[in-house]
Formats: structure tokens, sequence, C-alpha cells
């Protein structure tokens, strides 16, 4: 009974149905785990966690020149940038928008840096449902490869202040 | 050995005082003072069971168990009014009370009255089941007027609207400095009563109040009361630096560094919770079918596994961040290769293998399930415990660990896909099953008959057939990319496929028929405590129990079948195949996902 002491010979090994379901119960746990270093290895969704420390003022500087340097037009009020197929992209979280708007190119592997000047955020880019973690502070760099074409959504899914559920962006991809 | 009385029966019921050893004369005098047993005037002997109550253990079991319902009523009324929010085409709320909400709705649930049901668990189990004296009436009142204290602060400032930062209040948002100090008082609050319970097991050691190892029950507390420790010592890590810097004493703490240490603590509590439930899926299975565990070392081993591999349980929390590396992230996200894991797996099968054996020797032996159809399921603490196991291990479990595989978490973190996985552990699981142990408590413990008996015998399944409900339109709407934490999802609207709408109208719907289950669990416990007729001098009013068949000796089962519980093995090979559907199911969503590294 679970309420009192057990008996005396109570040290004992399993035995019959409940031994065999610790050995199988056992093996599933092997093979989730291993699923995992398979995957980094062999499959291509992966988050690494790549960042690197840097000042949020710093951060939104180079964003700025980034944009400066590849616009290639303008939507609902924000840049539209185009960065160098296979180069480098930035995106700037912060209370309540993504800037800029990010035009990318299907096929191509761009390392995107991501970071956030105020609050946690979190991104979020939809309908792919792909999302990732933004800090104030690290510079977190996400090697992608956009495999479809399209308009797509960015939400920010960590919570940041009232004004969280308006902090919605724009990525297109050709 | 001393026997449990068979519920509401008259029958003959032997008792063992227990006495120290002859000879040692004066560690049993001292002993005296520990022992129930002996205790004159401090104890009293439970009418049903026969079992010692600690009158000090009793008053402090009452206390927190009052105070744990008043904040689940708190939290249920701010859970009303967020899933009316978050049901769109109701959207109750505005944004501020949303997330106002949001915040107690967490704190209440999630710290308070778990906390204050699990105080009130630890004292039973290391006083009853012990038969030992409650170490110490003072630390049990500063336990008590700390974590009261704590939990008024907290709820104040949320109130005044100075801490609308959700249960998280992840840097550099910031609160009020009170509402930092109260979970800081809260969580040493706790810890104190802890003490008073390692205290009591260190007393009932040390004068012999019992013989031989504790009961599995109070082992099982045991171990979530050493993971609390190890949680509560993370939050003083992380909150007092917090705190210090809401008082402009030091510099912000990095961003990062809050969220390993905080989930160090909001993850690991979870364990705590678990080790707790499983405790209790235990505990009512004896109290209403006699079941009793298959294997003793099986069942303390898995209990033990709990408390050596949560390493770094904040790890699944962290599977998309920046900073941690991958290598870090698969290690502790597994937990060490799953063991705590495969610990829920064994006890998902001891637990319902136990009530097998226990029914089949009772005489319902009918083909595979004559056992789980004879089972008394008009008692509501074991409906509800049924209701737990299942919805804590097919929907809690399968979910947890598939959403916290390292990459399946790129299509799962901070969707209301977590939502969905974590009511149906910490509250399908954990609450039902505290719900369900309460339909004894009050009897035993306060020693009054519920009222409205037939109203609590549907209440477990109005509760688990609610959060079933909201935890799969959660889990769908996530699945489509809705956000958690958000009060609205229209600026976003076109992102998502028309269905998103019949998904978030089940997370409505599901959280109506929850609260529903939750207010009448208040309303009867607490019309209990006012208005139930008194059961002193006399057996609780039984909640039914199953019959013993004629002919049905425990020794007419020939020995070699003893272990044989051939429906719980259908049972459980149905949830690894669950398990394993839903798992490769998310691997392959996740391969059409664009490339990330
Ligand atoms: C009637 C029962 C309940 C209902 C209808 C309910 C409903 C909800 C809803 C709608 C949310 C917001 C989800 C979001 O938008 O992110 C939520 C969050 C949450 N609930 Fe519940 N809930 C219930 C009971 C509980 C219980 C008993 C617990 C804990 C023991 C609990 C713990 C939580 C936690 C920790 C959160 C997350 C808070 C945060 O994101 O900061 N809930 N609940
Ligand atoms: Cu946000
Ligand atoms: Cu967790």
């Amino acid at each position: 009974m679970s309420l009192e002491p057990p008996k005396k010979d109570w040290f004992q090994a399993p035995k019959g149905a409940e031994r065999v379901w610790i050995g199988i119960a056992l093996a599933w746990c092997f093979v989730m785990f291993l699923m995992m270093p398979y995957w980094h290895l062999f499959g291509k969704q992966n988050s690494t966690g790549e960042a690197y420390k840097v000042e949020p003022r710093a951060f939104q500087e180079r964003v700025e020149a980034f944009v400066e340097a590849n616009q290639v037009g303008e939507l609902d009020g924000q840049p539209v940038v185009e960065p160098p197929p296979g180069g480098e992209a930035y995106l700037l979280a912060r209370m309540w928008s993504w800037y800029p708007v990010l035009k990318l190119r299907q096929g191509e592997t761009y390392r995107l840096h991501v970071s956030s000047l105020d609050l946690q955020h979190g991104m979020s880019l939809l309908p792919m449902n792909m999302n990732f973690q933004v800090l104030p502070g690290y510079d977190h760099v996400l090697t992608i490869t956009p495999t479809s074409t399209g308009t797509f959504t960015i939400v920010c899914n960590e919570f940041c202040g009232v004004g969280h559920s308006m902090m919605v962006g724009k990525l297109i991809v050709e | 050995m001393r026997g449990l009385r068979d519920m509401n029966t008259t029958a003959e019921f032997e008792t063992n005082t227990s006495e120290g050893a002859p000879g040692k004369a004066e560690t049993q005098d001292k002993g005296r003072g520990w022992n129930l047993r002996s205790l004159v005037g401090g104890s009293r002997t439970c009418d049903t069971t026969g079992m010692p109550v600690c009158l000090d253990g009793q008053f402090f079991i009452r206390i927190n168990a009052v105070l744990a319902v008043v904040f689940l009523l708190i939290g249920g009324v701010a859970a009303i009014l967020l899933a009316l929010t978050r049901w769109e085409a109701v959207h109750l709320l505005p944004r501020e009370w949303f997330y106002r909400m949001l915040t107690l709705h967490g704190l209440n649930m999630l710290i308070f009255w778990i906390l204050f049901f699990e105080v009130a668990v630890l004292y039973f189990a290391c006083t009853t089941l012990l038969n030992a004296r409650l170490y110490s009436r003072k630390v049990a009142w500063v336990s008590l007027g700390m974590m009261l204290t704590g939990a008024v602060m907290v709820n104040t400032v949320i109130f005044q609207g100075k801490a609308d930062v959700l249960l998280t209040s992840y840097l550099p948002l910031l609160a009020h400095p009170a509402f930092y100090l109260g979970i800081i008082l809260v969580a040493v609050g706790t810890l104190v009563g802890v003490f008073n319970f390692f205290a009591t097991l260190y007393m009932a050691r040390k004068y012999k109040t019992y013989e031989g190892s504790v009961p599995l029950v109070t082992f099982g507390a045991t171990a979530a009361a050493i993971i609390a420790v190890v949680t509560l010592l993370h939050g003083a890590i992380v909150m007092i630096p917090t705190f210090l810097y809401s008082m402009g004493w030091i510099g912000q703490p990095d961003p990062m560094w809050y969220r390993m240490i905080w989930w160090g603590l909001g993850h690991q509590s979870q364990q705590v919770n678990v080790a707790a439930m499983v405790a209790v899926w235990y505990m009512v299975a004896t109290l209403t079918t006699g079941a009793k565990p298959l294997n003793e070392t099986v069942c303390r081993g898995a209990f033990v596994l709990y408390i050596l591999f949560i390493n770094i349980a904040s790890a699944h929390h962290l599977l998309v961040d920046p900073g941690v590396g991958a290598t870090w992230k698969i290690w502790n996200t597994s937990y060490a290769m799953y063991l705590a894991v495969l610990a829920s797996m064994i006890h998902g099968f001891t637990v319902p293998a136990s009530v097998e054996v226990a029914m089949r020797n009772k005489g319902h032996r009918k083909g595979l399930f004559g056992w789980l159809t004879a089972a008394p399921w008009r008692n509501p603490a074991f409906s509800a415990v049924v209701l737990s196991v299942v919805i804590f291990g097919f929907i809690g479990g399968i979910t947890g660990v598939t959403l916290g595989t390292q990459q399946i978490n790129i299509i799962a973190h901070n969707t209301l896909r977590i939502p969905g996985h974590f009511h149906a552990t910490v509250v399908g699981g954990t609450t039902l099953a505290f719900m369900g142990l309460t339909y004894y408590v009050v009897p035993l413990l306060f020693r009054k008959d519920y009222i409205l008996r037939s109203v609590a015998r549907v209440q477990p399944w109005i509760f688990a057939a609610g959060i079933t409900l909201m935890s799969f339109g959660k889990s769908f709407a996530g699945s489509m990319g809705v956000a958690r934490r958000t009060s609205t999802i229209g600026p976003a609207e076109e992102a998502y496929g028309a269905a998103v709408h019949v998904f978030l109208g089940m997370l409505g719907i599901g959280g109506v028929l929850a609260f529903i289950g939750l207010m009448l669990f208040v309303l009867l416990t607490v019309g209990t405590l006012l208005l139930g007729k008194s059961n002193v001098g006399r057996p609780m009013a039984c909640w039914g129990k199953p019959a013993d068949l004629e002919g049905a000796d425990m020794r007419s089962r020939p020995e070699h079948e003893e272990h044989k519980t051939p429906g719980t093995v259908i049972l459980v090979g149905v949830f690894l195949l669950a398990f394993a559907v839903y798992y490769f199911a998310n691997w392959a969503a996740l391969a059409d996902v664009w490339h990330v590294r």
C-alpha cells in the first residue's frame, strides 16, 4: 500500500510486463534523443543559437547602413531592402515594429542578423510558423534559406508591452 | 503491519504503535513526544482510516488548503476573462486588462494555488503517514505568514497596474519592486515550509515513529521537496538581483542570463508539480481501490530519476534563443537523454497496473478491461485521478516531449501550442489530481461530508472535458502560428487561414466549460466547509468503492498471475503508438519549412 511503510523485502527487480515496459520506454527515450543529433547532421532546420554581443545602438547603426546601401522601394512607410544574394541581412525589432521590410530570393542563403532595440521580442514567420527569440544586446544570426515565394508576415510572439499584438511586419520572397 | 482500514467498512483494524525497541528507554521517552499514537492531546485517530492525525499538521493543512482554493478562485476568474478574450469572436478584454489578467492568472494558478496545496500535501505526508508530529508550529506559522504576505503583495501590485509583466517578467520589462519582493517572500516562505517537512522526516526517523522505509507517497513527496529546494534557490538567484535592479541599486542583469536562471525556477517547479501529482496518484489509487504498488523499487527508482535528471531544466525554453549552442540545447532539453521522461512513462504504467491488480484481486477478472469497467467511477477522486493520468500522459506528456525537441521547437516556440501543452500537464494533470484528493481531504481532515454529492461526481468530468477541448483548441491554433500571450490576432489576420477561428472558438468554449468545472469545485468545497454535515465520530460518507465479488479471495488468484496486467499492457501500447505518431508527424511538419541553421 502506498500509504504505509513497504514490506521489509521491497527491494526487488521488476518482473514480467513491467520489466518489458521499462525496456521499451528506455529504448524509445534513446530514439528520441538520437533524433536530435541526427537532424543536426542531416536535417535542414536547426537552431544553432549563433550570436554575438552587441550594443543596441551599434546594432541600429548597422541596420541603418544596411538599409541605406540596399533599399529598393517602400511598403506602408517602411523601406523595402534587398540584400545581396547570399549576403548579410538585418532585421531590427523594437516597440512595436519590425524594420525594414526584407526582400529575399528563393533558394539563396542569407545570414540574417536579428536583434532588439529595447525589450525582448519574438520573431514568428508566418504562415510557416518558424519562431526565434530576439533579445536586446544579442545579435542573433540565422543562416536562412527561403524555400517558397510570396509575401510573408512577421508577428511578435514575445510579450513586449501593450502594443505587442500590433507588432506586425512583412517579408517578401521572389 | 499498520493496516489502512478498508474505506467505510467496519472491518477489524489492527493497530501497531511501533513503540521503540525495548531497552532504549531514553530514546523511547523522548520519542514519545514525536510518536503520534502515543502523543496525548496533540493527535487523534481518523474515524475512517484508523490512521493517526497530527492536530498541528491538520491545522496547517487546513489553512494552506483553504488559501490554495482562494487563489484557485482568483486565477479562475482571470482564466475565464482570458479565454473569452482569446476567443477572437468574443474578444472581451481591452489589451491592458488582458495582459494584467494574464499576469494575475499565471501567478495565482501556477505559483500560489499549486504551492499552497503542495505545502499541505507535504505536511500530510510527513505526519500521518509517518505517525509523527509536525516538527514545529512556529516554523509553519512563519512559512504561512511569508507566503501569504508575498501573495497579497503580488496581487495588489498587479491590480494597481504596476506589474503588467506577465509571470516571467522578462528583463528589460520592469515591474514595481513589490512584485519581485512578493515573489521572493512566497519562495522563501515555501522553503521554510519545506524545511519543516524535512525536520519532521528527520525526527520521525530518529525516534523511530515508523518501521522500515517511508511509505511510497512520502517518498514521492520527498522527491518533490528536494526538487523544490533546488528550484526555489534558482528563484532566489534570479529574483534578488532583479529586485535590486528595480530599486535602482544595481545595473540591469543580462536578459539571457535572466531567462536561463528564471526557467531554472519556472520549469523545475513543474517537475515539483509532476512529482507531487504522481504521489497523489498513488495515494488516491490506494484510497479508492486499495491498490498497492506492484514493485516498490520501480516506483521509488522512478522518483529518483526525477531528482537526478532535472539538470538544466530551463533548456527547453531556450531552444531558439541566441547565445546557447546546439549541443547544450540537445543534451539539456532531453534532461540527459530523457531519463526523467522515462520516469513518467514508468509511473504511467505502474499506477494503472496497480489498480488493475487490485481490481482483479477483488474478483473483477472478466476479459481485458473488466477491471476497468467495474472501477469506482462514481467516486470523484477516482475519476479525477484517472482523467489526470490520461490527460497528463496522452496530451501533456506527448506534446511536451515533442515541443521540447530541439529542432521541433522552431515550429512551436511561443505559439499557442505551448499553453495548449501545459494546460494538459499542470491543469488537466496536477490541478485535477489535487481536486480529486480534495474530495478526501475535506471529509478526512475538515471532518465534513460533501454537500451535493451527485454534483461532485460529475465535476471532474466537466473540468477535464473543458481543459481537453481548450488544450486542443490552443494546440491547433498554435500550429497555424497563432502566438501565445497576445490579446488579439487582428493585425495579422490574413496570415492565418480562416480555420483559425474554429480553433480559437474551441479554445473559448473549452475555457468556459473548464471554468464551470472549476467553479463547481470551489463552490462545492467552500459550501461543504460552511454547510457540510460533520462526520466526527463516524467514517466519512463513502464515495463508492469497488465491490468484492463473491469468492474474491486474494489467494484465489494463482500466484503466477499476480503480476499479469493485460489491460494495462494494451493501454500503454496505445499510448506509445500515439506518442510515436505525434512525434514523427512533427518532424515531418518541420521538414517542410525553410532551411535554417
Ligand atoms: C478554468 C481553467 C483555466 C482556463 C480557462 C485557462 C485559460 C488560460 C488562457 C486563455 C491563457 C492565456 C493563453 C495565452 O494567450 O497565452 C492561460 C495562460 C496560462 N495559464 Fe491557464 N487556464 C486555466 C487554468 C489554469 C491553471 C489551473 C493553471 C495552473 C495551475 C494555469 C496556468 C496558466 C499559465 C502558467 C499561463 C501562462 C501565463 C503567461 O503566459 O504568462 N491555468 N490560461
Ligand atoms: Cu511583442
Ligand atoms: Cu518548461
